[in-house]
């Protein structure tokens, strides 16, 4: 099973691109000159997400440098030990919705200092699995178009993001608690 | 947005000049400039690559035969979308690249299908139900396998590592659903409010 699943998803890349390159061949497309033509592209939003991007990464990094994080944590702690959630994953709880890099970075670390059997360890991969840097995904994908009225779009991810720790906390106290 | 930035920026000065970590606060002002930039020329080659490939399988009918195969779905997901809009076949691509775990071929898919969304949105500047569907969705982060999380395992030495997968499998799947109930709930609720309005 699992080597099945390293299968598909070693394959996965090299299939989309023999299917779509046989299916252009196939119906006659200029593959090359049309795969140019909408590579040109990929300059363009490039450069087109970068104001996005420097407002969200901006803002996210003065408050991860502002120890808010810390506080939170602080706060939060007699909670965490009620649902048997260990504390030194609480700063990825908080992360993983503002930052890919942060959050990987946190991962890293609780896995090196709790060892391979803890408990922290294994709650910390399902979590960081399990979920997306939401900030990030919508302010490249609202940027990429110019969307700057969001409505209820950033509530529901991190509504989602909420429900998702909850069900990592749930799955984990069943699985390996 | 506005009030979400205003918050991120002045809250941390303050919450920065009561820790005395103010001097970290301007200095995240350079590094995270610094690193968006950084961020979106990393996307550059990627993101042409992808888009150039789209562009084959979108002239060779491919991405018309893919929304066609999902119009089941979409048709209730999406249903403010027209139903041969070529943003199914985008949004299509890219659940199948992000369950894969190819979160570099997975964003330029979703650019364009918002780009596609946004040719049918009535105002440019407001998100449509749809885009906040779609966004709702991406954030929730379905994946088949977590690589990343598991070369970190297998880095620490972790005995069975592929034991994670089928508890995160199951906490993405709960994720991904109730951001879909969720964002078909608002849509629900605004849509009532405008008939109201009107």
């Amino acid at each position: 099973m699992n080597n099945l699943l390293n299968l598909i998803s070693l394959w996965a890349l090299p299939a989309i691109l023999i299917i779509v390159l046989t299916c252009g061949l196939v119906k006659k497309v200029p593959v090359y000159e049309e795969f140019t033509e909408g590579a040109k592209d990929g300059f363009k939003v490039a450069v087109k997400i970068i104001p996005y991007l420097v407002a969200i990464i901006v803002g996210i990094s003065m408050f991860r440098a502002s120890g808010a994080i810390d506080m939170i944590a602080n706060f939060a702690s007699p909670l965490l030990t009620r649902f048997n959630i260990p504390s030194d994953t609480l700063p990825l709880m908080i992360v993983r919705s503002l930052s890919g890099s942060g959050a990987l970075g946190i991962f890293s670390d609780i896995a090196n200092s709790a060892g391979p059997d803890a408990y922290s360890t294994k709650l910390a991969a399902i979590m960081l699995g399990s979920s997306e840097t939401t900030f990030y995904v919508l302010a490249v994908y609202f940027g990429a178009i110019g969307i700057t009225k969001i409505r209820y779009a950033l509530i529901i991810g991190l509504l989602a993001d909420f429900i998702g720790i909850a069900a990592a906390v749930l799955v984990c106290n069943l699985m390996f608690a | 947005m506005n009030y979400i930035f205003y918050f991120l920026i002045v809250f941390s000065i303050i919450i920065g000049a009561i820790n005395g970590k103010l001097q970290d606060v301007v200095n995240a002002v350079m590094s995270g400039a610094e690193l968006s930039v950084k961020v979106a020329f990393s996307l550059i080659g990627i993101m042409a690559f992808w888009l150039g490939i789209m562009r084959i399988a979108e002239k060779s009918g491919l991405i018309e035969w893919i929304a066609k195969l999902l119009r089941p779905i979409t048709k209730v997901l999406f249903n403010e979308l027209p139903p041969d809009s070529p943003a199914v076949g985008d949004i299509a691509m890219n659940f199948t690249a992000n369950a894969f775990g190819l979160a570099n071929a997975a964003t330029p898919f979703g650019i364009r299908a918002m780009e596609n969304m946004q040719g049918v949105n009535k105002d440019k500047k407001t998100a449509s139900n749809s885009m906040c569907l779609f966004l709702g969705m991406n954030t929730a982060g379905f994946q088949l396998i977590p690589t990343t999380v598991l070369a970190v395992l297998i880095g620490i030495g972790y005995k069975n590592p592929t034991e994670i997968i089928a508890p995160t499998l199951l906490v993405t799947s709960i994720a991904f659903i109730s951001a879909i109930v969720m964002a078909k709930f608002a849509q629900w609720i605004s849509n009532k409010k405008e008939v109201k309005n009107e």
